[in-house]
C-alpha cells in the first residue's frame, strides 16, 4: 500500500474553447498553468485559456528529472531561482494539493581542482545572496551519500563538493495536477488536444491564435511551449536564439532506500535521485544536435551509465527499467529568456533548456507579472531578448557547466 | 544507433562524429559596417526548424574532414550528404 493520491482525472474540466480570451497561454506544460494560476490568483485575471496541443504537462513536465535548486553563480540567476525555491516551500499548501516536494539536498560533485575551485566559488557567491550552500570534502560526501564511490583510484575522483541542503526533487506530475486544479478552480480554460498554428496581429499587435480547434482571439498571449518555442515564434516572423535538442532520462526497477539525496556530476554528466516510489532517476547531458523527435542516441545513455557506475558501484545490478527523451530549448548563455517581443501584447518564455523544471512556481509567478502588467517583473529583467544584441549575457554555462 | 554516411568513408556509427551547427553561415562581408542587430543575428541566432535542416558534422573519429547534412530534425533522417563547396539540395 501506498500513501500516494488516487488517480485525479477529475481535477479539471475539458471545456470548449471560448471565442475569446483575454489572456491566451500557450503550452499547457509547468510553466503554463503555474502562469496561469498567479495570473488568476495574483492579478484577479482569470478569463485565461491555457493551449496544450497535446495532454495536460505531457511534455518536458513528464519527463524531467525533478531536480530543484537555487545554488546559481550569477546574482539574476540567483534572484529567479531562489524566488522560485521559496515559492516551492510552501507550495504544497498554497495549492492544497500533495506534490511530495522532498528537501533532501542537492551534491554537485567536483572532480577537478579547477572544480573545486570554481564550486568554493559558487558556495561564496551563494551564501552573499542569501543562499544556503557548503564546501564538503570527499569524507563529507560519503558522509551525506553513503554509496558515492570516494576512491581516489577512479578516472575522476571525488574532490569534494558543493552542497545544498533545501535544495530536492518533487513530483512533477502532481505539480502540475496541483498547479491545474487550481487554476480550473479559479475559472482558467484548460484546453487540451488544441495546437497553436498561427498567431494573429495586427499594427504589430496580437489578436489572436490559430489553432486545430478554431480561431481564438486574446488581448494577450504567453508562449510557454518550452523546446517548441522557435517554432511558434516563426509564427510571427521571430527569429530567436535557441536551439531545440533532445535530452534524455532514465529510471531503474524499483528498490530499497539506497539514495537519500541528489548527487550530480557536470564533469562525468550524470544526475542521480532516489523517486519516492524507489526508481534511480538518472539524467545526463543534451544530444549534441537539433532534434523534435523526443528520442535521443544511445550512446549517450551508455556513457551516462558509465559514469553511474564508477559513481555508485552499487548500481551494478540494478536493472534499466525506461528510457524516454524531452526537447530542450537551450540559449547561448544557457540562460531563461522571459519578457516582451517586438509584437505587443506577445510574450515569451522560453529557453530554459535542461533546467526549468525547478522554476516552475517561481516563472509562474515572473511570467504572469510581465503579462499583466506588460512590463518585465523584476526578476525577469535580467532575461530579456535583447541581451543578445546588447551583450549583457547571464552566461551560467561558462560559471557553472549548469543542466539541470 | 544512427548510421551517418561519411561522403569519403561511408556509413560509420553517428558516435564517430562530431556536430557543427547550422550549414552555409557565412561570416559577414564587411564586419565593419555591421550593426549590434546584425552582430547578435551572425554570433548568436540560428534557424531551429522542426523539419529538413542544413547542417555540418564531422567526421572526427575518421577521416576528420567536415561535410554538410540536410538531416530532418523530427526524425533524424538524413535527406541528403554533400560537400562544403556544394550548394544545398533540394530534398523535396
Ligand atoms: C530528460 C529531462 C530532464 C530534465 N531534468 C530537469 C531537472 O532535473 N530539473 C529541472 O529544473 N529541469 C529539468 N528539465 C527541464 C524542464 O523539464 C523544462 O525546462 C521545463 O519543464 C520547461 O517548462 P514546461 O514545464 O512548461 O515545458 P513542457 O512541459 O514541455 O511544456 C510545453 C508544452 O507546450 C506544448 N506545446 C508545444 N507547442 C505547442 C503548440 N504549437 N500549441 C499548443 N501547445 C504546444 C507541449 O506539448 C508541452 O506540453 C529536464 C528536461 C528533460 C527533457
Ligand atoms: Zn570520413
Amino acid at each position: 500500500m501506498t500513501d500516494l493520491p488516487e488517480h485525479p482525472d477529475f481535477l479539471w474540466d475539458n471545456p470548449e474553447p471560448k471565442k475569446a480570451y483575454d489572456v491566451v497561454v500557450v503550452g499547457g506544460g509547468g510553466h503554463g498553468l503555474a502562469t496561469a494560476y498567479y495570473l488568476a490568483k495574483v492579478f484577479g485575471i482569470t478569463d485565461v485559456a491555457v493551449l496544450e496541443k497535446g495532454w495536460l504537462a505531457g511534455g518536458n513536465m513528464a519527463r524531467n528529472t525533478t531536480i530543484i535548486r537555487s545554488n546559481y553563480l550569477w546574482d539574476e540567476s540567483s534572484g529567479i531561482y531562489e524566488h522560485s525555491l521559496k515559492l516551492w516551500e510552501g507550495l504544497e499548501e498554497d495549492l492544497g494539493y500533495p506534490i511530495l516536494f522532498s528537501q533532501r539536498g542537492v551534491l554537485n560533485l567536483a572532480h577537478t581542482l579547477q572544480d573545486v575551485r570554481d564550486s568554493v566559488r559558487r558556495v561564496e557567491a551563494n551564501k552573499l545572496n542569501g543562499i544556503d550552500a557548503e564546501w564538503v570534502d570527499a569524507a563529507g560526501v560519503k558522509e551525506i551519500c553513503p554509496i558515492v564511490n570516494t576512491s581516489p583510484d577512479v578516472r575522476y575522483p571525488v574532490l569534494g563538493a558543493t552542497y545544498q541542503p533545501r535544495a530536492g526533487i518533487a513530483k512533477h506530475d502532481y505539480v502540475a495536477w496541483g498547479f491545474a486544479r487550481a487554476a480550473h478552480e479559479l475559472g482558467v480554460d484548460l484546453i487540451q488536444n488544441c495546437e497553436v498554428t498561427g498567431i494573429s496581429t495586427r499594427d504589430g499587435r496580437v489578436t489572436g491564435v490559430e489553432t486545430s480547434r478554431g480561431r481564438i482571439a486574446a488581448g494577450k498571449v504567453g508562449l510557454c511551449a518550452a523546446g517548441h518555442t522557435s517554432v511558434l515564434a516563426r509564427l510571427v516572423g521571430l527569429d530567436l536564439p535557441l536551439n531545440s535538442h533532445p535530452l534524455q532520462a532514465l529510471v531503474s526497477e524499483l528498490l530499497e532506500p539506497v539514495h537519500p539525496t541528489v548527487v550530480m556530476s557536470n564533469a562525468v554528466h550524470v544526475y542521480v535521485s532516489q523517486a519516492h516510489k524507489g526508481e534511480l532517476v538518472m539524467g545526463a547531458g543534451i544530444d549534441s544536435y537539433n532534434g523534435y523527435g523526443q528520442r535521443g542516441s544511445f550512446h549517450i545513455i551508455e556513457e551516462q551509465m558509465a559514469a553511474a557506475l564508477e559513481l555508485f558501484p552499487v548500481f551494478a545490478r540494478a536493472h534499466l527499467l525506461r528510457t524516454w527523451a524531452g526537447i530542450v530549448d537551450v540559449s547561448p548563455d544557457a540562460s531563461p529568456i522571459i519578457g516582451l517581443t517586438p509584437v505587443e501584447n506577445l510574450f515569451l518564455n522560453c529557453g530554459w533548456g535542461t533546467g526549468g523544471f525547478k522554476a516552475t512556481p517561481g516563472v509562474g509567478d515572473v511570467f504572469a507579472a510581465t503579462i499583466a502588467r506588460g512590463k518585465p517583473h523584476e526578476y525577469a529583467e535580467p532575461f530579456t531578448l535583447d541581451r543578445f544584441t546588447t551583450g549583457a549575457l547571464v552566461d551560467e554555462h561558462g560559471a557553472a557547466a549548469v543542466a539541470h | 544507433m544512427q548510421l551517418i554516411p561519411c561522403p569519403w568513408c561511408g556509413p560509420r556509427e553517428e558516435a564517430e562524429f562530431h556536430y557543427g551547427g547550422q550549414a552555409h553561415v557565412a561570416y559577414p562581408e564587411d564586419p565593419a559596417a555591421l550593426s549590434d542587430e546584425d552582430w547578435a543575428k551572425f554570433v548568436f541566432f540560428r534557424a531551429n526548424p522542426s523539419g529538413p535542416y542544413a547542417e555540418r558534422w564531422s567526421h572526427s573519429a575518421g577521416c576528420r574532414r567536415w561535410f554538410n547534412a540536410v538531416r530532418d530534425t523530427r526524425t533524424h533522417d538524413l535527406l541528403a550528404i554533400y560537400r562544403l563547396d556544394e550548394p544545398r539540395p533540394v530534398t523535396s
